[in-house]
């Protein structure tokens, strides 16, 4: 399990197979994984956005996102979870986000990174203060429900 | 040690900076609850009703007692992801 907060660009892809390559004791083990990855949009409610800045709770952050993994892994029987989350100036089309789970079968994959998730959307405590293209800048103040 | 407290996000837009509430003050304003710390450092401001609280990085609510040595936060509803 591991959960990382980062302060620059990242690419999950790449973090992704550096990871699994790290896994070489889970091999023959899981026989699926399910990946999420959040980017970046350049538009929200009705306007053109060029900048976002992601503020969040240093130490809360890691301890949420750490408790999240470790129920998802007493619930769904994970084998292995990976959290990688982007701070600070972000731009349009940056990945901001990456969800990845190991388990033996596709049910708990689907389920489980699905609820890491959500939950993360909606508990884990990061705040998006997004830069219009007129140069206004605003909090946003919710997040859309996922299911 | 004291009570540290902090704001996030709009709520630091709307209380200002984190704040140390040392001995004194909490003895002073009788300081026993996170609703207690909110209206000491609110002084008269109306409390978003919205707003989510954290003892030592836990989720609480407003009547959960705090003591020397807590850290308080003090945010408006999560957006990451």
């Amino acid at each position: 399990m591991s959960v990382v907060i980062l302060p620059e660009a990242f690419n999950p892809w790449q973090l992704l197979e550096d990871y699994q390559q790290k896994m070489s004791e889970l091999d023959g083990k899981y026989g699926a994984t399910a990946v999420f990855v959040g980017t970046m949009r350049d538009f929200n409610e009705g306007d053109n956005i060029s900048q976002m800045f992601l503020e969040h709770y240093p130490g809360m952050t890691e301890k949420h996102l750490e408790k999240i993994c470790t129920q998802a892994t007493a619930d769904y029987g994970l084998l292995d979870s990976l959290v990688v989350h982007r701070v600070g100036k972000i731009n349009p089309n940056d990945p901001i986000v990456l969800v990845a789970v190991w388990t033996a079968h596709r049910k708990q994959a689907f389920e489980a990174c699905r609820e890491i998730m959500e939950d993360l959307k909606s508990r884990a405590p990061f705040w998006k203060k997004e830069q219009l293209n007129t140069g206004k800048k605003r909090w946003v103040e919710k997040n859309t429900k996922g299911y | 040690m004291g009570i540290a407290v902090k704001f996030f996000a709009s709520m630091r837009d709307l209380m200002g900076d984190d704040r140390e509430l040392d001995a004194p003050i909490i003895q002073q304003h009788n300081i026993k609850t996170v609703d207690d710390i909110w209206n000491y450092c609110a002084a008269g401001k109306e409390r978003p009703v919205n707003v989510l609280v954290a003892v030592n990085m836990d989720y609480v609510d407003g009547t959960t007692s705090v003591k020397d040595g807590d850290e308080v936060a003090f945010f408006p509803p999560v957006t990451g992801g």
